[in-house]
C-alpha cells in the first residue's frame, strides 16, 4: 500500500521534472545564434528552398506552436529528424545508447569492486598504517574529477606504456557480425572472446576514469558504516561466539552497513552517466555523449533535445529505480 | 566514528599548508606573468616548433618546458593561462556560491511555496547532465570569458543551494531562532544575523570546492574548443592541443595537466582541511 503510494507520488514528480527538462532544452536552443537551415544548403540556394526547408522541419511555425507539435510527437515516440543526417532522432539516440550504457555500466561495477576491496581491506585493518593508505588515496580520488583521470590514463597507458587503445569503442578491422548495439554484451552471447578483448581495451581506460572518484565514495561510506557496525552488539556477540574477524566483517557488518552506501551509489551513478559525455569525447568513445557535443557544435537542435531528454529520463529512472530498492530492502519504510 | 576524527584531527595543518602554498605560487605566478614568462605566450615560431624541454636533448634555452606544434612556449603559457584560471575561479564561484547561497537560505528558512518553486528546480537542473548544459549554454551565449562565468553560474548554484536549503531547515529548527522570534526579531533579521553566520563555515566549505570545479569546467569547455578563443593561452586549450600531439610532444599536454590537477586537488583539499577546522563550531 505504501509502497503503490511512493511509487505515483515518484512518477508524478518525475513527470514534473520531465517537462521542465523539455521547456527548458526547447527555449534554450532556440536563442542559439546560427541558422541550422542555412548550414544544410549549398550556397547559391534560393529564399524558395530556405522556405521549403523550413517548413519541412517545422520551423516556420510560432516557438509555442513548435513546441507542442514537439512534445505531441515525443509522446508518439517521434522526437522529429536529425538536421544533419536527416535520420530520426529516436533510431540515432538508441543507436548510441547501447554504447553509453555499456560503459557506464561496466564503470560502476569497477567503482563498485574497488570501492567494495578497499572498505573491506581499510576496515579489516582500522587504526592501522593500510587504513591510513586507503584514507589519503580516497581523498585524492576524490578531489580529482574523471577529466583528469581520463587524461592521465591516455597518457600512463596510451603513450607511455601503451597496454590500451585510447580512442574509439572498438578496432575498425574487426568485422562484428552483431545484431545489436550493445557489441560487449553481444561478444560474451556470441562467445566471440576475441572482438570481446579487444572492446574491452577500449573500454577499460575510459570506464576506470568515470569510475575512480564513485569508488573513493564508496570506499569511504562503505567503511564508516562497515566501522560503526562492528561496534554494535550484535558483532561482539559474535566475536564472542569465536567467529573470526573476517567472518564478522562479512557476515554480520556487510548485510546491515550496506544500505546507506547503497542509495548513495545510486545518486552517484547519475554523475557518473554524466560524466560520460566528456569522457567519452576525450576517448573519442562513440556514445551519446560524444554525439550530444557534435550536435550541438552543427546546431542539430531536434538531435539536441532529444539527447538532453533522453539522459533526463535516465536520471531520473536511476533515481526512482533507488528509492524503490530502498523502500523495498528498508523494513521500517515497507512494513510502515 | 569518534575514534577516528580523533586521528584525522592531526594532519590537517599539512593539508592547509600544501594547498595553500600551491594556491600561492599560482596567484604570484598570474600576477607576475609577464615578469616570469620567458617568451610572449601567443608569439607562434615555426621554425621552434615542437622542442622539448630542457632536460631532453634538442631543447633551445629560453624555452624551459619546450614548445608546442606552432612553436608556442609551454611554459609562458602555463603561467598566463593561471591568469584565467584563478580570474574563473574567483568571479564564478564567488558568483555560483552568492546565487545558491541566496536561493538555499529562503528554501530552507522561508520554505512555503518558494520552497517548493526552488526545490522543483533544483531537481530540474539535477536531471540534466552538466557538462552537456556548459556546452549548450556557451553555444547560446557565445564563447569568451563572460559566457564561461555565467554557464558555470547557472549549472552550479544547485551544490550551494542544495546543501544551504538543508542546513537553514536544520538550524531554523533550533531553540536560539525560537528565542530570537520571541525577543521580536522580523523573518529577515534573524535569516541574516541568526542562520546565516551558523551556515557560513559550510559556505565557505562549499566555495573553496567550487573554485576547483570551475576552473575544471573552464578547462574541459576550452577541451571541446568552446571556451575562450584558441589564441588564448587557456590550460584547457593547452590540453586539448597536447591530447593531438600526443605522440610526438607528450610535454605539451603533460605540463598544464600537472598544473591542472595540483590546483584542483589543492582547492579541495584546502576546503577539506577547512571543514576539519571549522568541525568544532559547527558542533
Amino acid at each position: 500500500m505504501t509502497l503503490i503510494r511512493i511509487i505515483l507520488k515518484r512518477l508524478l514528480s518525475m513527470s514534473i521534472t520531465l517537462i521542465g527538462v523539455a521547456v527548458i532544452v526547447f527555449f534554450i536552443i532556440r536563442i542559439v545564434p546560427g541558422n541550422p537551415i542555412a548550414m544544410m544548403l549549398p550556397p547559391g540556394a534560393g529564399e524558395e528552398d530556405i522556405a521549403r526547408l523550413k517548413a519541412l522541419y517545422g520551423f516556420d511555425k510560432t516557438l509555442p506552436e513548435q513546441f507542442l507539435i514537439w512534445v505531441r510527437g515525443i509522446l508518439g515516440g517521434d522526437f522529429g529528424t536529425s538536421i544533419t543526417s536527416r535520420q530520426p532522432v529516436m533510431s540515432l539516440v538508441l543507436g548510441r545508447l547501447p554504447a553509453t550504457l555499456e560503459l557506464s555500466i561496466m564503470a560502476l561495477v569497477m567503482a563498485v569492486m574497488i570501492g567494495g576491496t578497499l572498505a573491506l581491506i581499510g576496515t579489516r585493518q582500522r587504526g592501522g598504517k593500510a587504513e591510513a593508505l586507503i584514507d589519503v588515496t580516497n581523498g585524492v580520488s576524490l578531489s580529482v574529477p574523471d577529466f583528469l583521470w581520463g587524461l592521465l590514463f591516455i597518457l600512463l597507458f596510451g603513450v607511455l606504456w601503451p597496454v590500451f587503445h585510447i580512442s574509439g569503442r572498438v578496432s575498425p578491422a574487426l568485422d562484428l557480425p552483431f545484431v545489436t548495439n550493445f557489441y560487449l554484451f553481444e561478444s560474451l552471447l556470441r562467445l566471440r572472446f576475441d572482438i570481446w578483448l579487444d572492446l574491452v581495451s577500449h573500454m577499460f581506460m575510459p570506464a576506470l576514469a568515470l569510475a575512480i572518484p564513485l569508488a573513493a565514495i564508496i570506499a569511504q561510506l562503505l567503511k564508516q558504516s562497515l566501522k560503526e557496525t562492528m561496534h554494535l552488539d550484535y558483532a561482539t556477540l559474535a566475536r564472542t561466539k569465536g567467529y573470526s574477524e573476517n567472518h564478522v566483517i562479512l557476515r554480520e557488518a556487510l548485510p546491515n552497513a550496506i544500505l546507506p552506501t547503497l542509495t548513495l551509489v545510486g545518486v552517484q551513478f547519475t554523475f557518473l552517466i554524466g560524466g560520460t559525455v566528456i569522457i567519452e569525447r576525450l576517448f573519442s568513445y562513440e556514445g551519446l555523449g560524444n554525439m550530444a557535443i557534435d550536435a550541438v557544435i552543427n546546431r542539430d537542435l531536434p538531435l539536441i533535445q532529444g539527447i538532453v531528454i533522453l539522459f533526463a529520463v535516465i536520471f531520473t529512472t536511476v533515481n526512482l529505480l533507488v528509492d524503490l530498492t530502498y523502500a523495498l530492502l528498508n523494513p521500517r519504510l515497507r512494513h510502515g | 566514528m569518534a575514534d577516528g576524527r580523533a586521528a584525522a584531527k592531526r594532519p590537517i595543518n599539512p593539508r592547509l599548508w600544501l594547498s595553500g602554498g600551491w594556491l600561492l605560487i599560482l596567484v604570484v605566478a598570474a600576477l607576475a606573468a609577464p615578469l616570469l614568462a620567458p617568451q610572449d605566450p601567443l608569439a607562434q615560431d615555426l621554425f621552434a616548433s615542437r622542442l622539448p624541454p630542457m632536460w631532453q636533448g634538442g631543447s633551445e634555452p629560453g624555452f624551459p618546458l619546450g614548445t608546442d606544434s606552432l612553436g608556442r612556449d609551454v611554459l609562458s603559457r602555463v603561467l598566463y593561462g593561471a591568469r584565467i584560471a584563478l580570474l574563473v575561479a574567483l568571479v564564478a564561484g564567488s558568483c555560483t556560491c552568492a546565487l545558491g547561497a541566496v536561493l538555499g537560505l529562503i528554501a530552507g528558512y522561508y520554505r512555503g511555496w518558494a520552497d517548493v518553486v526552488i526545490s522543483r528546480l533544483i531537481e530540474i537542473w539535477m536531471a540534466f547532465p552538466p557538462v552537456l548544459f556548459a556546452i549548450l549554454l556557451i553555444a547560446v551565449m557565445g564563447t569568451g570569458l563572460t559566457s564561461i562565468i555565467v554557464a558555470i553560474v547557472v549549472i552550479d548554484w544547485t551544490r550551494f543551494a542544495r546543501v544551504i536549503r538543508a542546513e537553514a531547515m536544520t538550524q531554523g529548527a533550533m531553540d536560539y531562532v525560537a528565542s530570537a522570534k520571541v525577543a521580536g526579531r522580523g523573518r529577515f533579521g534573524i535569516m541574516i544575523r541568526e542562520i546565516l553566520p551558523n551556515v557560513l563555515p559550510t559556505i565557505v566549505v562549499l566555495l573553496t570546492l567550487e573554485m576547483g570545479i570551475a576552473v575544471i569546467v573552464e578547462a574541459i569547455l576550452s577541451f571541446v574548443n568552446l571556451s575562450i578563443s584558441t589564441d588564448d593561452p587557456t590550460w584547457g586549450s593547452m590540453i586539448a592541443e597536447g591530447r593531438a600531439a600526443i605522440h610526438h610532444s607528450w610535454w605539451v599536454l603533460v605540463v598544464p595537466l600537472i598544473t591542472l590537477f595540483l590546483t584542483v586537488l589543492s582547492f579541495s583539499q584546502l576546503g577539506e582541511g577547512l571543514k576539519d577546522h571549522f568541525d568544532p563550531v559547527l558542533r
